[in-house]
C-alpha cells in the first residue's frame, strides 16, 4: 500500500484540525461556551450536528487515498513492489468493493435483470430479445422468485450487526456522558440509525444494487457516497478561501476608515455588481483553458481533476467574500466606537493589539454564522454549477454530475428515477441538518442578524 | 432628491469602470487572444497563420492597451481594450464570436425572460406573504415551529429538484402543460404556467421564512401592544398594523431584485427551453463565447446598480421619515 496525498486531501485535514483547535481554544471563553450550550441544548441541534459529523467523517475517510500493492507477476521473483494505477480510498475499502461491481448499463434498484433488452442466445441456440441478467445482483440466488425472502433474511442479519455496532459506538459515550445535562440521547438515536443503515447498505449491496446502476453500469449508491466528499469539501474549502479575504478587508475598512474604507467599499460593490454565476463561469473556463494549454503540469487525470476542483473552490471563495466583508465592516465600525476601544486608544495600545484583542474576537460570531450558512448554499451551488458545465470535473464523483447525467432520463418510459433520487436524497440529508444547525447557531449567537431573501 | 440621484449615477461610473477592467483582465490578459484562438479553432487546426487569421477576423490583432504603431489618438483607440471594453459604455456590444449582433439578440431575448421572471416575482411575493401571515397568526405554537422546519426543509431542496420534479409530475405524468418550449402567440400562457409555478414553489421556503421574521419583528413593537390593549382583534392587528409597517422592509428588500428580472433565470430558461437572456448566457458559457459573456456581465452590473438606486428611492417613498441628501 502506498499513500497518495492529493492537495484537496491535505487541505481538508488541515481545515478539520484548525476547526478542532478553534473550538478547543473557545472552551476557555465562558460566554462562547454558554452560547454553544444553547445550540446543543436543543434536541434538533444535537441530531443535526450528529448527521453533519457523520458526513464529514465519510468525507475524511474518502480523502485517505492510497494505491494498492499488486501481487508480483507470475514467475518473477523481485523485491520491487508494483502498485495499482487505480487510486482507492479508505471508503472504497470499507464499502467492500461496491464501486467495482459494474453492470453493462442501467438497472433498477434491487433488479436482477438489466433495464434494456439485448439480443441473447437461449439454451437451444436461438437468438431472442430479452433483458439480460445482471452480473452481480442476486448471484447467490437459485430461483429469482426468492429475491425478497433473500433480501429480508440478509436485512435481518445486517440489522443485528448494525445494532451491535451501534451498541459499541454508543455505550462508551453513554458511560462518559451520562451525567451531562445536554440531550445526548437524540444524538445517540441518530448514531444508532446511521450505524444500522450503514451496515445494512454495505452488506445488502454486496448482493444487490440498492439504488440501481447508472448508464455506465456503476452502482448509484456508491456514486452518491463518493459525492459526499465533493459536497463537504466544496462547502468547507471555499469558505476557507473566503474567510481571510473578507475578515482582513472588513476589519481594516471598519477600523481605519478613511481611504481604506473607500477602497474596500469600492472593491466589494464592484465585485457584487457582477452577476456571480457569470464571474464563476468565466474564471472556471479560463482555468480550463490553462489546463488544456499546460498538460504537463498535471500528469494524471486524478491530479487534473483535483487541480480543477481546488481552482473551483478558490474561485467560489474569491467571488463570494463581499457579503461577509460588508457584515464585518459594519460590526467593526460599531465596536470601534465603544468605550473600551476608545480607552485602549487613550492608553496608547497599538493598532495591531487593539485589532487582535478587542475587535477580532467580537466579530467571531458573524464569521461563524456565515460559515455554517454558506456551507449549505455552496453544496447546493455545486449541483447547479455542474449542470451549467463549470462544476467539478466529470471524472470526479459529485451529486451535480449525477444529476446532470440523468436529468433527461425521467422522460423515458419507464422513467429512470433512481440516479436522480440518490443524488437529491444524499444532498438533502446534508443540506437540511446544515441549515437547521445554522439556524440554531444564528439564534444563539446573534438573534438580530437578518438576511434578505437572496442571501438565504 | 434629483441631486442625489445624479450623484449616485456619477458614483456608478467608477464601479462600471472597475467591472470593465476586471472582465478585461480576466478575458484578455489571463487568457490571451492566442489562447482564445487555440480554443476556438480546436487544437487540431492550430497553425500560426490560422491563429493570425482568426485574430484578424475577430478584431484581436491589436495591442492590449497602447498601440505604438499608430499615432495620435489612434494609439489609444486602436487597441483591444478600446475596441472591446470601452465601447460597452456606449452600449455597443459588437458581435459574438459566431458573428451575430449581440445588441439585437439581447433586445429580442429580453421579452421571453421578462415573461417568465415578472409573473414569478409578483406571484412569488404574494404567495410568500400570505404563507408568512398565516404562520405569524399561529406564532409560538407547535404549528409555527413545524412551519419553520418545513420552510428550512423546502430551502434545503436543490432548485434542480423542483424543476425536474415539476416537469415530471405536471408535464409528463399529468400532461397538463407542454414539458418545454415557447411560442409568442396566444398560447404563450401554456408554456409559462409550469416555469412560473416551479419558480414560485422553489422560492416559498426562503421567502416565507424571511417575511415571517420581518412580521415578527414588527409584532414586538410598542404600537402592536397598544393596538391589542385598545381591544383590536388579532386579525385587525395583523392586517391593519403589522402588515403595512412590515411592507417597508419588504419593499426595500425586493426592489433591488426588480432590474435583475431582465436577466431572466439561467436554470428555468434552459430547462424549459425559453429563448430568454438566461439561456443566452448559458449557451454562451457552453460555447465559450466570451464576447457575449462580457456583454452580459456589463448589462448585469448596470442593472444591479440601478437596483441599488431604486432601493434608496423606494425608502423615501415607503417611509416619509427618510430623506435622501
Amino acid at each position: 500500500m502506498k499513500p497518495v496525498i492529493l492537495w484537496s486531501d491535505a487541505l481538508i485535514f488541515l481545515l478539520v484540525a484548525a476547526l478542532v483547535l478553534f473550538f478547543w481554544r473557545l472552551r476557555r471563553d465562558p460566554q462562547a461556551r454558554e452560547r454553544w450550550r444553547q445550540v446543543f441544548a436543543s434536541r434538533l441541534g444535537m441530531a443535526a450536528f450528529t448527521v453533519i459529523v457523520a458526513y464529514v467523517g465519510v468525507a475524511l475517510l474518502d480523502s485517505l487515498h492510497f494505491r494498492r500493492a499488486l501481487p508480483p507477476p507470475e514467475g518473477v521473483t523481485t523485491d520491487e513492489v508494483f502498485y495499482d494505477n487505480q487510486v482507492t480510498s479508505v471508503l472504497d475499502t470499507l464499502t467492500a468493493g461496491m464501486g467495482e461491481r459494474f453492470e453493462r448499463t442501467y438497472s433498477a434498484p434491487f433488479a436482477l435483470r438489466s433495464f434494456e433488452k439485448q439480443t441473447l442466445k437461449d439454451e437451444a441456440g436461438n437468438t431472442v430479445r430479452d433483458f439480460p441478467p445482471l452480473r452481480h445482483a442476486g448471484a447467490s440466488l437459485d430461483d429469482p422468485e426468492d429475491k425478497w425472502a433473500d433480501v429480508a433474511r440478509r436485512s435481518a442479519v445486517a440489522l443485528a450487526w448494525g445494532l451491535a455496532l451501534a451498541a459499541l459506538l454508543i455505550l462508551p459515550q453513554w458511560w462518559l456522558l451520562r451525567r451531562s445535562a445536554l440531550p445526548w440521547g437524540s444524538s445517540w438515536w441518530v448514531q444508532g440509525v446511521l450505524a444500522c443503515t450503514a451496515v445494512w447498505l454495505v452488506s445488502i449491496s454486496r448482493h444487490y444494487h440498492v439504488l440501481g446502476t447508472d448508464l455506465g453500469g456503476t452502482d448509484v449508491l456508491y456514486q452518491s457516497l463518493k459525492g459526499i466528499r465533493t459536497g463537504v469539501l466544496i462547502g468547507a474549502l471555499s469558505t476557507l478561501v473566503m474567510l481571510p479575504i473578507a475578515v482582513t478587508l472588513g476589519v481594516s475598512a471598519g477600523y481605519f476608515k478613511g481611504w481604506v474604507d473607500d477602497v474596500v467599499q469600492y472593491l466589494y460593490t464592484t465585485l457584487s455588481s457582477i452577476p456571480g454565476i457569470l464571474l464563476i463561469a468565466a474564471a472556471v473556463l479560463l482555468f480550463q483553458v490553462y489546463i488544456d494549454l499546460n498538460p504537463d503540469a498535471f500528469p494524471t487525470g486524478l491530479e487534473k481533476a483535483d487541480a480543477k476542483f481546488i481552482a473551483l473552490c478558490f474561485i467560489l471563495g474569491v467571488t463570494s467574500w463581499s457579503t461577509l466583508c460588508r457584515l464585518i465592516r459594519a460590526e467593526t465600525l460599531k465596536i470601534s466606537q465603544l468605550g473600551y476601544v476608545q480607552a485602549a486608544h487613550a492608553f496608547g495600545v497599538s493598532h495591531g493589539r487593539i485589532l487582535a484583542r478587542h475587535i477580532l474576537p467580537n466579530t467571531v460570531h458573524i464569521i461563524l454564522i456565515t460559515f455554517v450558512l454558506d456551507f449549505s448554499a455552496l453544496v447546493l451551488a455545486e449541483a447547479v454549477l455542474s449542470y451549467i458545465g463549470v462544476g467539478v470535473d466529470p471524472s470526479m464523483g459529485s451529486w451535480g454530475n449525477m444529476i446532470n447525467g440523468a436529468r433527461s432520463e425521467l422522460s423515458r418510459e419507464p422513467a429512470i428515477w433512481w440516479t436522480l433520487s440518490g443524488a437529491f436524497l444524499f444532498m438533502f440529508l446534508l443540506v437540511l441538518p446544515a441549515n437547521l444547525f445554522a439556524d440554531l447557531v444564528r439564534d444563539a449567537f446573534d438573534p438580530r442578524t437578518r438576511l434578505g431573501p437572496e442571501a438565504a | 432628491m434629483f441631486a442625489y440621484i445624479v450623484r449616485r449615477l456619477l458614483y456608478a461610473i467608477p464601479i462600471l469602470i472597475g467591472v470593465n477592467l476586471l472582465t478585461f483582465v480576466l478575458f484578455f490578459v489571463v487568457n490571451s487572444p492566442d489562447d482564445m484562438a487555440v480554443s476556438q479553432l480546436g487544437a487540431k487546426y492550430v497553425t500560426p497563420e490560422a491563429i493570425e487569421n482568426w485574430k484578424a477576423k475577430n478584431g484581436y490583432d491589436k495591442p492590449l492597451f497602447y498601440n505604438d504603431a499608430a499615432g495620435g489618438l489612434d494609439a489609444v483607440t486602436e487597441t483591444i481594450f478600446f475596441a472591446k471594453s470601452v465601447r460597452l459604455f456606449a452600449f455597443d456590444f459588437g458581435r459574438s464570436e459566431s458573428g451575430r449582433d449581440i445588441s439585437t439578440d439581447v433586445r429580442r431575448r429580453m421579452g421571453p425572460s421578462l415573461a417568465v421572471a415578472l409573473p414569478t416575482f409578483i406571484v412569488g411575493i404574494g404567495v410568500n406573504i400570505c404563507v408568512a401571515l398565516m404562520v405569524v397568526m399561529f406564532h409560538a405554537t407547535r404549528l409555527d415551529r413545524a412551519a419553520v422546519i418545513v420552510f428550512v426543509a423546502l430551502m434545503s431542496i436543490s432548485y434542480l429538484f423542483y424543476i425536474i420534479g415539476g416537469q415530471y409530475l405536471v408535464a409528463k405524468t399529468w400532461r397538463l402543460v407542454p414539458i418545454s418550449g415557447f411560442h409568442a402567440d396566444g398560447q404563450v400562457w401554456k408554456f409559462l404556467l409550469l416555469p412560473v409555478l416551479v419558480g414560485v414553489v422553489a422560492g416559498i421556503g426562503a421567502g416565507a421564512r424571511w417575511y415571517r421574521t420581518l412580521f415578527l419583528e414588527e409584532a414586538n413593537q410598542d404600537y402592536v401592544r397598544t393596538a391589542r390593549a385598545k381591544g383590536c382583534s388579532e386579525l385587525a392587528v395583523l392586517f391593519r398594523h403589522i402588515l403595512p409597517n412590515a411592507l417597508i422592509p419588504i419593499l426595500t428588500g425586493v426592489v433591488v431584485l426588480v432590474p435583475m428580472l431582465f436577466m431572466g433565470s439561467l436554470l428555468i430558461e434552459s430547462f424549459f427551453g425559453i429563448p430568454g437572456l438566461g439561456s443566452y448566457m448559458l449557451d454562451a458559457i457552453n460555447s465559450q463565447d466570451f464576447a457575449i459573456v462580457r456583454s452580459m456581465v456589463f448589462i448585469g452590473s448596470i442593472l444591479y446598480i440601478v437596483g441599488l438606486i431604486l432601493t434608496d428611492i423606494s425608502y423615501t417613498w415607503a417611509d416619509p421619515r427618510v430623506r435622501l441628501s
